[in-house]
């Protein structure tokens, strides 16, 4: 029964149960690394921007891990999808099935460590005195939706473009690097200067990690930065589908 | 193969109409972005100027359900580009090729087989992948591994495995998946007699039970005794068709003329 629904839900949950499994094999302390790499980081902002440059917020290590979180799924997967075809190189080349499903998975697999962090950012926000809300049942899944277009579209668009263009991947690295100081992750959306801020609308990022950022505190979701947020997953959404079925027919000979 | 049967009312399962397949030869070699982008105009002209190689030239052919047909030539002749097209991986450059039913290939053993996960993920996998769904793969899971010969090894990671096991385990799970067109690259001849023999056998049973079967093989025996017909290519051109014997013996005749 090829190519039903039910198929290629299989598909997709085999390899996503692959890619854990392989991930966790091997290492011993599999899950407090994929925790670990974004508090690592979240320890040397805190030193670089608060301790030393003196950024005036509160609870500056929360702040960070709040929008550091969301930001490494985004991350991982768009730096991780270079590899996504390329790394299936048989598989492109011999069997004939829907290779976007490689790229889905890619980016459910990291979706999967990012709510896999939740208990540990839940435990910095108690130890500050903070608390989850109920308003989390609906915002979470709605900003993971959203992010997920953005992420998904960007890398299904990042995967078959490095098929073609093979140092895409050293500019992807450097782009999303880069992108992490443009996000208000490490300052607030208030501190970039009015002036600057219609550079804020044109990064999809920006708006998803304001808006974790504003359900995490159990601050209200502004309407006009999630609306905005989903038009930007939308779009970019497509795009990647746009890319990747344009280019698809051509796989098995450039991989 | 059609003029050659009388059966042949029926729809074919693998059609070739006027195929052609050409490659840039290097200019599937990707270019870099930093190129594309400071250098267009020499990186278009350059890959206007590439040699284009035609892997496939105008080939034409039809195979019936239920045949068994044996692709045979030298190497570089087109063979694996064919599958590949039949398998559905590779668009023809002009041309049109058609295939009814479900494809399962043997294209290379193991695609998709992670080497940290065990024989048996592996199996549920490569299943998948191929087109069973997860209940599917339980359900014939105990088949598969009876054919394989690799119940020891099971849960052993796949690293550990020897080729041979990999084809073994690639070539247990590919002929469990209830294929309507079997595509056989060049795979038959890992593997210890024991399991040589088992193949073969299995493939009787395909031929029996109505499976259409492209067997590409160097071993011109095998397709003599295997196959219903057989097709020659030589350098991307058809260049016989028809009964295993004959083409066998237009392929030696011009291999010994230096022809081919």
């Amino acid at each position: 029964m090829t190519g039903s629904l039910q198929q290629r839900l299989d598909v997709v949950l085999v390899l996503l149960g692959k890619e854990l499994k392989v991930r966790y094999k091997s290492t011993v302390l599999g899950y407090a690394w994929s925790v670990a790499y974004p508090l690592a980081f979240a320890l040397v902002f805190y030193f670089a921007f608060k301790v030393v440059a003196r950024i005036p917020i509160e609870n500056y290590a929360l702040f960070v891990v709040m929008g550091l979180f969301p930001w490494q799924w985004f991350q991982n997967s768009v730096t991780g999808a270079n590899g996504f075809f390329l790394a299936n190189a048989p598989l492109v080349k011999k069997v004939r099935f829907p290779r976007s499903l490689l790229v889905l998975t890619g980016v459910l697999n990291d979706l999967v460590h990012f709510l896999a962090s939740f208990p540990v950012l839940i435990g910095l926000m108690l130890w500050s005195g903070q608390r989850p809300t109920a308003d989390w049942l609906w915002q979470v899944p709605l900003l993971v939706a959203i992010q997920f277009g953005v992420t998904y579209g960007l890398s299904l668009a990042v995967a078959t473009a490095n098929l073609f263009l093979r140092d895409l991947e050293r500019l992807v690295g450097l782009g999303t690097l880069l992108w992490l100081y443009l996000t208000p992750v490490l300052f607030p959306w208030d501190m970039v200067p009015a002036s600057m801020r219609w550079t804020l609308w044109l990064n999809p990022m920006a708006l998803v990690v304001t808006g974790w950022r504003a359900c995490f505190t159990g601050e209200p979701l502004r309407a006009d930065v999630i609306a905005a947020a989903a038009l930007w997953a939308l779009a970019l959404a497509l795009f990647g589908q746009l890319v990747y079925r344009r280019f698809e027919g051509r796989f098995a000979e450039v991989v | 193969m059609s003029e050659l049967d009388p059966r042949a009312q029926a729809a074919p399962a693998v059609r070739f109409e006027h195929v052609t397949k050409v490659y840039r030869a290097g200019g599937n070699a990707p270019i870099g972005l930093k190129n594309l982008l400071l250098r267009l105009p020499e990186v278009a002209k350059e890959r206007r100027r590439q040699p284009r190689f035609e892997a496939l030239h105008d080939v034409s052919f039809e195979i019936d359900p239920g045949e068994c047909v044996g692709l045979i030539g030298p190497n570089g002749s087109g063979k694996s580009t064919a599958l590949g097209l039949m398998a559905g991986v590779l668009r023809p450059t002009s041309g049109r090729v058609e295939t009814r039913g479900h494809i399962s290939p043997l294209l290379e053993l193991g695609a998709g087989f992670h080497p940290e996960l065990s024989g048996a993920e592996n199996i549920l996998l490569n299943g998948v992948l191929l087109g069973l769904t997860r209940r599917e793969v339980r359900e014939r899971f105990a088949e598969i591994v009876a054919f394989s010969g690799l119940e020891e090894f099971l849960h052993r990671p796949v690293r550990s495995y020897s080729s041979g096991m990999v084809a073994r385990l690639g070539f247990s799970v590919a002929a469990h998946v209830d294929p309507d067109i079997l595509l056989v690259d060049e795979v038959l001849a890992v593997g210890d007699e024991a399991f040589q023999q088992r193949c073969l056998a299995k493939l009787e049973e395909f031929r029996e039970a109505g499976v259409t079967i492209v067997l590409v093989s160097h071993a011109l025996t095998l397709v003599d005794a295997l196959c219903d017909g057989a097709l020659l290519l030589e350098r991307g051109e058809l260049v016989a068709a028809g009964k295993p014997d004959e083409v066998i013996a237009i392929y030696r005749d011009r291999v010994a003329h230096g022809v081919s």
